[in-house]
């Protein structure tokens, strides 16, 4: 059987007062979307950096393709990372940043590798354009090209969208994938956007705090959250006492429901969010829930007394 | 009257008396013919000028590039790796700079001086290297180009050391990250990417080593002897011994249009943004 591409094994990184990385151990299969979701000073990029050799652990192991790769430096490692702020080389054209990997590895063919590279990310017409000269974007795929261009065994991502405007995020998002896809190389994708992870990953490990709480597949993570912290990061919920639903999951009507379980509350306030509404209502016992529900089913006024009810199904318990 | 004005009284009184009135004396004088007794006389002339190109002085001119272009190598030489090491040491960087400056709490002329006690034939280096029986007679440390370079590099490092390290530590610790992870080693990683994102740094504390290095003369004359002349030390002779105060203002004017030239080409380049 071959080897997982990456292996962590009760990984940690302890600085002095914390612990960064509390006993991270994680299998990423060859060809993979892999992502870490977590919030800012989870210790996900703290993670990524060890991978990458830039952070040594202070216990635990970093295994590529079953080989253990603790003591070797950045340059020996066969993975290669695409930085937050992209990183690229400042006097060098997009294409000399491209072949920068390829001329250190004494590559003879690095022009034409390096240019088909930059035709993948579609960025030909800028192959003679300096960093400065390019926008967020561009340099993203630049960064993305000179990685991609070493065909390294694991690509790791440090919130490389995070830098972009909105609009374009979505775009590189699905283009990051396009291209996970089309060069069969695996991506370790780290970010504090739990849509991002949804969309992309094929697997994500949810971390909090130094920890993996879950590991999984989108739909697992999110609809059945290990924690009650995976289920909060994910996406919003809901508590009815120990039960928590997701607001798509809560039905809200005027009349009691022949439901199992159903409170009754009183609208606070309604959200026009576009796509649909968001019914903001404050429970007998004090606490706020939000129904989501189609734009043309919004007839709730503020004050109106309604009854909130879920599927069993759809409920979560920890 | 503008406060801003107000502010600025003393620094432009200061100016023109001490900048402007004698640089237009230099410059007028440059035009007028030598007196018997020193000072200057009518009437106006060129000659000053022309007597530059004689080779003579131009031999001067070109040992003083020679000279100051040397010590400028020797302190980029020196002086980049030590501001890479400062700028990498973490909580030890105010201690190392401090270490840099400390020449400066003592005049150049005393340090200057203390070398003529380091080289001289019975100085330091000759009595340690008799005393060891390295050698019989004393080493011809002083009184050469040697001395005169140990001394201007010695007294011009800290200026290519401080702009350096000013670059150096804006530099963005993820590119070289970066290099390192595209497979680049140490050593590639300095040649690669630290030189060439550093350049405009290098450049600017080259020239302000070279510059005062051209026109140095107190450095020349002390460790030099009458053998090592430069610019600096013709210019103070036509002021003193040589008593022609004309051909010393051309040769000074030469020196500092030579110098403001430099200046301003670094000004006009990227180099700019590094010592601003």
């Amino acid at each position: 059987m071959p080897h997982p591409v990456l292996e962590l094994r009760s990984l940690s990184k302890e600085y002095p007062g914390h612990k960064a990385v509390n006993n991270v151990s994680l299998t990423l299969e060859r060809g993979g979307f892999y992502s870490l979701l977590g919030p800012s000073g989870c210790g996900k990029t703290t993670t990524l950096r060890m991978i990458g050799g830039f952070e040594q652990p202070t216990s635990g192991d970093v295994l590529l393709d079953g080989s253990i790769v603790n003591n070797l430096k950045p340059y020996q490692r066969d993975v290669s990372t695409v930085f937050q702020n992209y990183a690229l080389f400042p006097h060098l054209t997009a294409l000399r940043n491209v072949q920068f990997g390829l001329r250190e590895r004494r590559a003879k063919d690095s022009e034409p590798r390096a240019l088909r590279a930059l035709d993948l990310v579609q960025l030909t017409a800028k192959r003679d354009s300096l960093p400065a000269q390019l926008s967020g974007g561009e340099k993203q795929r630049v960064a993305l090209a000179r990685s991609l261009v070493l065909e390294p065994r694991l690509l790791l991502l440090d919130e490389p969208l995070a830098a972009l405007d909105p609009k374009l995020r979505k775009q590189m998002r699905a283009e990051l994938k396009a291209m996970q896809r089309k060069t069969g190389i695996t991506f370790l994708f780290v970010t504090h956007d739990q849509e991002e992870a949804l969309s992309l990953s094929d697997k994500l490990a949810v971390m909090n705090a130094g920890r993996i709480e879950q590991f999984g597949t989108p739909e697992e993570v999110y609809l059945r959250p290990a924690t009650a912290f995976v289920a909060g990061f994910l996406g919003a919920i809901n508590w009815f006492g120990k039960a928590g639903v997701r607001p798509e999951s809560t039905r809200i009507s005027r009349q009691l429901p022949a439901a199992s379980e159903c409170r009754q509350g009183a609208v606070e306030s309604t959200l026009f969010l576009g796509n649909c509404v968001h019914v903001n209502v404050r429970l007998e016992a004090g606490d706020r829930v939000i129904a989501e529900v189609p734009r043309e089913d919004n007839t709730f006024s503020e004050g109106e007394t309604v009854w909130l009810h879920w599927q069993p199904a759809d409920e979560m318990r920890f | 009257m503008k406060l801003r004005s107000a502010f600025l009284l003393p620094a432009r009184v200061w100016m023109a008396l001490f900048f402007a009135a004698p640089l237009a004396i230099v410059c007028a004088y440059s035009f007028l013919t030598r007196g018997d007794y020193g000072g200057v006389e009518q009437p106006w002339t060129l000659e000053n000028f022309t007597r530059l190109a004689d080779p003579l002085y131009l031999a001067i001119l070109w040992r003083s590039v020679w000279i100051a272009g040397l010590a400028t190598a020797l302190c980029i030489l020196m002086g980049f790796p030590l501001a890479l090491f400062i700028s990498r040491a973490g909580k030890r960087k105010s201690l190392y700079l401090q270490l840099v400056l400390l020449p400066f709490w003592t005049s150049f002329l005393v340090r200057t001086y203390a070398w003529l006690f380091i080289l001289r034939d019975t100085g330091l280096v000759n009595t340690v290297l008799t005393g060891l029986h390295l050698i019989s007679t004393p080493l011809p440390l002083l009184y050469n180009d040697g001395a005169v370079l140990i001394g201007l590099v010695y007294n011009f490092l800290p200026f290519f050391v401080l702009p350096m390290y000013a670059t150096l530590e804006r530099l963005d610790p993820a590119l070289l990250e970066a290099a390192a992870d595209l497979g680049a080693r140490p050593l590639a990683v300095v040649w690669r990417v630290i030189v060439p994102v550093s350049a405009p740094g290098i450049a600017a504390g080259a020239v302000l080593v070279f510059i005062p290095c051209l026109g140095a003369y107190l450095t020349p004359d002390l460790l030099g002897g009458g053998k090592s002349v430069m610019l600096g030390n013709l210019i103070q002779n036509q002021f003193t011994t040589a008593r022609d105060w004309p051909f010393g203002s051309a040769a000074s004017l030469v020196l500092m249009l030579a110098s403001a030239l430099l200046l301003s080409l670094l000004m006009r380049s990227r180099v700019a943004k590094e010592i601003m």
